[in-house]
């Protein structure tokens, strides 16, 4: 993933982790790039991981920044996921 | 492909096309209700009412930037009635800030103050910017201040509701979202935010309280009033934010992440981590006036929108000022009435908020001419609203231009009150006024005189001793006299009659007998509130004897004089022990916490009643010294008998606000049981109080002594 997840890019990333998950697997995003998760994007994680959830399937976050996984902590999205 | 997906596939409406284009921006007319914005599918729908508008312009920022990058007009087919919308399609409404520009008469004599040159708020924004971190000065030559943006009110509550605790078993602890945890010993990472309240809420549990009201959490402005103070050069801040910039949007500065504009995810976050911890929230909120002020105030969104329908006028078209800000919101107004209700709503269905303490709720029962009505159609709508119909409402049941309604607000059985009448009988008790007794005990019995018509019942009374308005608990056994000189008006303002104490000398001292008689003083406060049959309130900090220096109206200290030392929590760890017993004992007998009156019988023929007034004698409630002595027992066979449940403990306590010892003759229990002692404020820490269950029973069955100014609670058990 890019330095940001937001309205510009999540279309992408959707349809990246969607082809993903279509083939079964689960999804190991990598967030160490990452500095900036907007409104959009957090609804993107989520959304992810419940169409994950639905196939029995997993979206583990990796190298997710401190300040990201602030913004997560407050707001209440961090608890649906895994780590790595 | 299942049937279901075959017929969702060809069900598309077919009114969902654009029919206009503008400057790129595709269009349609839009749907006029809801008012405000909002998103559904690639559409985001705009809404705005204005009944002697003649024109409005949707204005459309980039976020933060300063000039608009496209200002489209509402065309004809746009506005049906006095309500303009519009459709656009694809918009990155993320990125986006909007508002209203507004054309109409300026006839200010008839009521109306139109101003095309002004950008302007949408009243029913639910997400507003431009304030993000708090004290950060905006540009003030900005065309627009308060920047609506299109909010995500999609929130993953998972199996979150509001509580819906029973009313009189709530402990309420009134607090500030800054004060709480801006002291630097908060210990907090995000200091004075919504998330520092969810990193507080092991504190809370183990004090003990099951609701946090907090102190308006609508968008505000913080610099409404700045000034420097003239006695101590510190910054004055609208701190307290009784003073409503929008009533949908949550302050955007209270929340850590509100420089990514996500206060609605972080304060969601947090009700719903209070509620998995068996708290609920109540808000403080202001519909008696907005922060636009008088003639002289600022244009920032109902002024210019629609003035007369918002506001209070006279017939000369000044404003009214029944709130003491400047303007009156004209609640009585249908579409006013209509605001409201959908605000409240909002915040119970958005938010699922529990309840609401509704300031100088007295105004919202006058007319549009500021008399007071007797069936108000606001009050009423809201006892009846189907949506807030087990939400908490709570009336200031007066306001500032002089209508006092403490025990006459109307109700219809659903409004509770802040009840002025316990906060100034107790206080009085508190400090030996010898004129007082019977009002007293009124109060302890969840004041019948109040509200026991209307069948209104003791789960309309909130009691509390201190509040936000007024000195702290500490304050108030410190000083005889406020102390407001650092609020930079001559310390004219802030309440003169404060019945305090400061126990022999004013403020802070190092006389070991003083600060021993304080403490004792500050147990016997909260032992009346949580004994007496009512809703409790506690003014936050009070646990840990917070004092504001006496500073009884700390509005504008944004800094240590309002903000909690959480030092203290050590320094009076004798009275954090105390409050969280107390507070447990409440919690752990029903016989405190009764939804209906007392009757004084024994109606049940259980040989006892289930409340009895005693003296230094028992059954005899004559017989005291200089009206300060008081005892009651409450019979706690009675506390679950209608709902079927195990008996509670017989609950006895002497009050003996004289300055000298006296002997109580204690009732016969039952055959079977004994007086067993939980608390007596006349003794040190740690016997003063004791675990609740765990009380040891007292020799002398017959009679039990109070020291000067002490209060004893004996359990009367097998």
């Amino acid at each position: 993933m890019g330095e940001r997840l937001d309205s510009f890019n999540y279309q992408q990333v959707q349809d990246d982790v969607q082809a993903i998950l279509e083939k079964g697997s689960s999804v190991l995003l990598d967030m160490t790039a990452c500095h900036y998760v907007s409104s959009t994007g957090l609804r993107v994680l989520l959304y992810s991981k419940k169409m994950a959830a639905a196939k029995g399937l997993k979206i583990c976050l990796s190298g997710i920044s401190d300040e990201v996984k602030d913004v997560m902590d407050v707001t209440g999205f961090s608890n649906f996921f895994d780590y790595a | 492909m299942s049937q279901v997906s075959v017929i969702s596939s060809i069900m598309h409406r077919i009114d969902l096309f654009p029919t206009h284009e503008y400057q790129g921006l595709k269009l349609r007319p839009g749907r006029p209700y809801p008012f405000g914005a909002m998103v559904f599918g690639n559409m985001v729908n705009f809404s705005v009412y204005s009944r002697y508008a003649t024109d409005c312009t949707l204005v459309l920022f980039h976020n933060r930037e300063e000039q608009p990058f496209v200002e489209i007009p509402f065309f004809k087919e746009f506005r049906l009635g006095n309500v303009f919308s519009m459709i656009i399609f694809d918009l990155d409404y993320e990125n986006i800030e909007y508002g209203f520009r507004m054309d109409g008469p300026f006839q200010p004599e008839e009521g109306h103050r139109f101003d095309k040159s002004k950008i302007l708020l949408d009243p029913y924004a639910k997400l507003i910017v431009g304030r993000d971190v708090w004290g950060k000065e905006p540009n003030w030559d900005s065309l627009y201040q308060y920047r609506a943006r299109v909010v995500f009110d999609d929130f993953d509550w998972e199996d979150d509701l509001p509580l819906e605790t029973p009313i009189n078993d709530l402990i309420v602890y009134e607090m500030h979202v800054r004060n709480f945890t801006c002291g630097a010993a908060s210990g907090v990472k995000h200091r004075g935010t919504f998330a520092s309240i969810i990193e507080k809420i092991p504190y809370l549990k183990d004090l003990g309280v099951n609701c946090v009201e907090l102190m308006p959490i609508h968008e505000f402005d913080e610099f409404e009033h700045h000034r420097i103070s003239p006695v101590d050069g510190r910054e004055l801040y609208n701190l307290w934010g009784y003073s409503n910039v929008g009533f949908f949007a949550p302050k955007a500065a209270y929340a850590s992440t509100g420089r990514f504009a996500m206060q609605v995810d972080e304060l969601k976050n947090m009700v719903k981590q209070l509620h998995k911890n068996g708290i609920e929230v109540i808000l403080d909120v202001v519909f008696n006036h907005t922060a636009e002020g008088n003639e002289q105030g600022p244009y920032i969104s109902y002024r210019g929108i629609d003035n007369k329908t918002y506001y209070m006028l006279t017939p000369e078209g000044y404003y009214y000022n029944f709130s003491g800000c400047g303007n009156t919101l004209n609640c009585n107004n249908p579409n006013v009435r209509d605001m409201i209700v959908e605000s409240l709503r909002y915040w119970v269905t958005d938010y699922h908020i529990d309840g609401f303490r509704f300031d100088l709720a007295a105004i919202l029962g006058r007319d549009q001419n500021g008399n007071p009505m007797s069936n108000p159609p606001l009050l009423e709508s809201l006892a009846h609203d189907p949506i807030l119909g087990k939400t908490k409402l709570i009336a200031e049941a007066w306001d500032a231009g002089g209508l006092y309604q403490v025990g006459s607000f109307p109700s219809w059985g659903r409004w509770a009150e802040w009840n002025g009448k316990f906060r100034d009988s107790m206080r009085r008790f508190l400090k030996s006024d010898e004129q007082v007794l019977a009002d007293v005990k009124e109060r302890i019995i969840g004041s019948p005189d109040l509200y026991a018509s209307q069948g209104r019942g003791i789960k309309a009374s909130v009691n509390f001793i201190t509040a936000h308005d007024g000195f702290t608990m500490m304050d108030l056994v410190s000083y005889n006299s406020k102390h407001n000189e650092a609020n930079g008006e001559d310390n004219r303002d802030g309440e003169n009659d404060n019945n305090s104490w400061n126990c022999g000398c004013e403020g802070e001292t190092d006389d070991p007998d003083i600060n021993r008689l304080r403490h004792q003083q500050v147990k016997n406060a909260i032992t009346m509130l949580m004994v007496s049959q009512g809703i409790p309130m506690v003014l936050s900090g009070d646990e840990m004897g917070n004092s504001q220096q006496g500073n009884n109206n700390a509005y504008c200290q944004d800094n240590e004089i309002a903000w909690l030392d959480w030092n203290n929590l050590e320094k009076n760890a004798d009275l954090f022990r105390y409050f969280k017993q107390i507070i447990k004992f409440r919690r752990q007998h029903k016989v405190l916490r009764y939804e209906e009156h007392l009757r004084h019988q024994d109606y049940l023929g259980l040989g006892y009643p289930d409340f009895s007034w005693h003296g230094v004698k028992a059954w005899q409630p004559e017989s005291g010294h200089n009206n300060l002595t008081l005892a009651f027992m409450l019979n706690g066979q009675y506390a679950n008998s209608a709902a079927g449940g195990s008996p509670d403990d017989f609950i006895y306590v002497a009050m003996n606000m004289h300055w000298e010892m006296h002997g109580f003759e204690l009732p016969q229990l039952p055959d079977g049981m004994a007086w067993h002692v939980f608390a007596n404020t006349g003794m040190p820490s740690p016997d003063d109080i004791c675990e609740p269950g765990k009380e040891p029973v007292i020799e002398n069955q017959h009679e039990v002594l109070v020291g000067p100014r002490s209060i004893i609670i004996l359990v009367g058990k097998s």
